[in-house]
């Protein structure tokens, strides 16, 4: 593989509640209040190459949005380091932060929440260019035509506010708002979840058509393996915030290896699989604030041993470009 | 054998400033006991309305103008609401997608659920708290009886989902309606209650109505398929029929949209557009500008046509299928 355009070592992400002043004077009279802290993202190294397509998947809490959220620059990482074109973001200078933070833009899962409904969407998508320098006061508008021309909206529509378009329509705004600073890497957060299948499915022939116009590279999370499986160029795995599995689409569907992994393909329902008995995995993803010893999979895991509880498995690579994070591989 | 449901050329209109509103255009279909029934379609297109007008819970401005639902041989439309409730929660029950709105927060698990049983029966509490405490296991929650005496939130989505399931079953309905219930779960927790739900449907013959927008949930689920678009139904007919020969050219495009397995980073075949405005639909099938086999014959409103294999289609240019000789 040549030089990764991102990536990150050992990034962990850690939010801490602080006590609040009745808690703080409750421990000086005796009681054990203490910080609770959630590990949302817990050491994760993961490389991603110029114009690859990355499907993050885990269910919810797994911390897949957090992690995007880290490498799209809105949360700082607690550990750990992200290299961008091979240059350590932490040590870079103001203005190569500055061109950092533009190239890599995010889409996020709720066009309405995620859009200002006071703006026009001239506005909405005429700013941060105009602000960063790409175009100037007096082009903006042709700028904003070409972008909404680029994501399939109608130019003439750039007068109204958010709330005046359908959930595709929005979806596409999000986009044009992501793409109008050239970004050279997009994070998808779930940007796809919240649409109608015959509208997910224009929002994803869309994607797909810009990767190619644009060479754009993708981080895509999403809980839907079925999306992830037909987008991506690669599957990355998390759970509990660790990442415990990651290959290429083809070989993670066809030999998935963490028990995780398999449990979640064979629980996908799709269409060809009519009258199927659901098979069980029990219980339910446990909390981040207090997670399970060693493999965080062990208590739901078919197959735990002793060991699995005792002691943190490790990626180890099954495959060329396979790791999987399991003691049962020896 | 005479079906659970049986519902004839309903129609539940909202009368609207904007205009009357048919979210529910003239549907039949009949669900016989111990089938399920997966009533597909996208935003908008009148699924969750269908499921309203069956419990009666139609709220003005909308009405139910037209057309009957038989449950059991027994006309629900029309019925006074004081008899509706003798058979809403005993006969015919609802679960919807976010359990969160539909459990009391203040009240405690086992208040909400001995209240459905006292509703319908003359039993003594003691009697109704146990049927509560085996419904809570029959759907999977571990130890049933803690667990009765806490609250709504003190419950994760999966359990809250499992408990507006076990409050649909207490009274051994014959109909239940699933209003999108695992919409808002996790992949494995879904696939558990998918698993619950397929257990008890066997054993109690309790037939189920699957609303839902997840082509993929209905394929593993569903014996027979309904797809509603624009407040009609526009294909029904057995789910293997359905899913492999589509005759609708909605139905096609539908699961043309879904991603799957041997498709990897092709393009989707798409349908262009995006559903209508319920208040403004256009003449004809409502269907036609989003239509890539449309003809001036499409300008009239197509009428269901009966095809082999117990399948019906509302279309003027049929794919996959010759119209039974009549």
């Amino acid at each position: 593989m040549s030089t990764p355009i991102l990536s990150l070592t050992n990034i962990s992400k850690r939010f801490t509640k602080p006590l609040d002043a009745a808690a703080k004077l409750a421990n000086l009279v005796g009681a054990t209040n203490r910080e609770i802290t959630v590990h949302a993202v817990d050491g994760v190294d993961l490389a991603i190459a110029r114009g690859e397509v990355v499907g993050l998947v885990g269910e919810s809490g797994c911390g897949k949005s957090t992690l995007g959220r880290v490498v799209a620059g809105i949360h700082a990482p607690s550990n750990g380091a992200m290299r961008w074109k091979d240059k350590d973001v932490a040590t870079l200078t103001t203005t190569e932060r500055k061109a950092q933070t533009l190239a890599i833009q995010m889409i996020f899962q709720d066009p309405m929440s995620s859009l200002n409904p006071r703006l026009r969407v001239a506005d909405i998508v005429g700013e941060a260019p105009v602000v960063h320098g790409l175009t100037t006061k007096a082009e903006k508008e042709d700028y904003v035509d070409q972008m909404l021309t680029q994501v399939g909206l109608d130019p003439t529509y750039k007068r109204r506010y958010a709330h005046q378009f359908s959930g595709g329509q929005r979806a596409r705004i999000g986009i044009a708002r992501a793409l109008a600073v050239k970004p050279e890497f997009l994070v998808c957060d779930e940007s796809v979840a919240a649409l109608d299948v015959s509208i997910q499915a224009q929002v994803l022939n869309l994607f797909m058509e810009l990767r190619e116009r644009l060479n754009l590279t993708y981080l895509f999370i999403s809980h839907d393996l079925g999306v992830v499986q037909h987008i991506s160029d690669r599957v990355v795995i998390m759970y509990l915030g660790r990442v415990v599995e990651t290959a290429k689409t083809e070989e993670l569907f066809a030999r998935p290896n963490h028990p995780y992994t398999q449990a979640l393909l064979a629980n996908v329902p799709t269409l060809e699989s009519r009258k199927k008995t659901f098979a069980l995995i029990k219980g339910e993803i446990p909390s981040p604030i207090n997670p399970p010893t060693g493999c965080h999979f062990h208590p739901r895991c078919p197959s735990a041993t002793a060991r699995c509880k005792a002691e943190r498995p490790a990626l180890k690579e099954m495959a060329p470009g396979h790791l999987s994070a399991c003691h049962l591989n020896g | 054998m005479l079906p659970v449901l049986s519902v004839s050329n309903l129609k539940t209109h909202f009368f609207t400033r904007a205009g009357v509103v048919k979210s529910v255009d003239g549907i039949s279909f009949d669900v016989n006991r111990g089938e399920v029934m997966g009533l597909v379609g996208e935003s908008g297109s009148g699924k969750t309305v269908t499921g309203f007008s069956i419990m009666g819970l139609v709220d003005a401005p909308g009405r139910i103008v037209e057309g009957s639902i038989k449950l059991n041989g027994r006309e629900l439309v029309g019925l006074p609401e004081n008899e509706m409730r003798g058979f809403r929660g005993r006969e015919v029950a609802m679960i919807f997608q976010d359990p969160m709105m539909t459990l009391n927060p203040v009240l405690r698990i086992d208040t909400q659920m001995m209240e459905a049983v006292l509703a319908h029966e003359s039993v003594s509490k003691q009697e109704a708290r146990t049927r509560a405490r085996d419904a809570l296991g029959k759907v999977g929650i571990p130890s049933p009886e803690e667990r009765l005496s806490a609250y709504p939130h003190q419950f994760s989505g999966g359990m809250r989902q499992r408990v507006a399931i076990a409050i649909a079953l207490l009274n051994k309905p014959s109909l239940i309606v699933c209003d999108e219930p695992t919409t808002a779960l996790d992949v494995t927790i879904q696939s558990q209650i998918l698993a619950e739900m397929q257990k008890l449907c066997a054993e109690t013959g309790t037939a189920l109505i699957w609303v839902t927008h997840d082509l993929t949930v209905v394929a593993g689920l569903a014996d027979r398929l309904a797809v509603m678009y624009a407040g009609r139904i526009v294909e029904s007919g057995g789910i293997d029929d359905v899913l492999d020969h589509p005759i609708h050219p909605y139905t096609f495009g539908l699961l043309g949209s879904v991603p799957s397995r041997g498709k990897r980073g092709e393009p989707l075949r798409q349908i262009p557009g995006s559903a209508p405005s319920l208040a403004r639909l256009p003449e004809g099938c409502a269907f036609r500008p989003r239509c890539t086999f449309q003809t001036d014959a499409c300008c009239e409103a197509p009428a269901a046509k009966d095809y082999p294999g117990g399948r019906m289609a509302r279309c003027c240019h049929p794919l996959n299928a010759t119209e039974k000789a009549a």
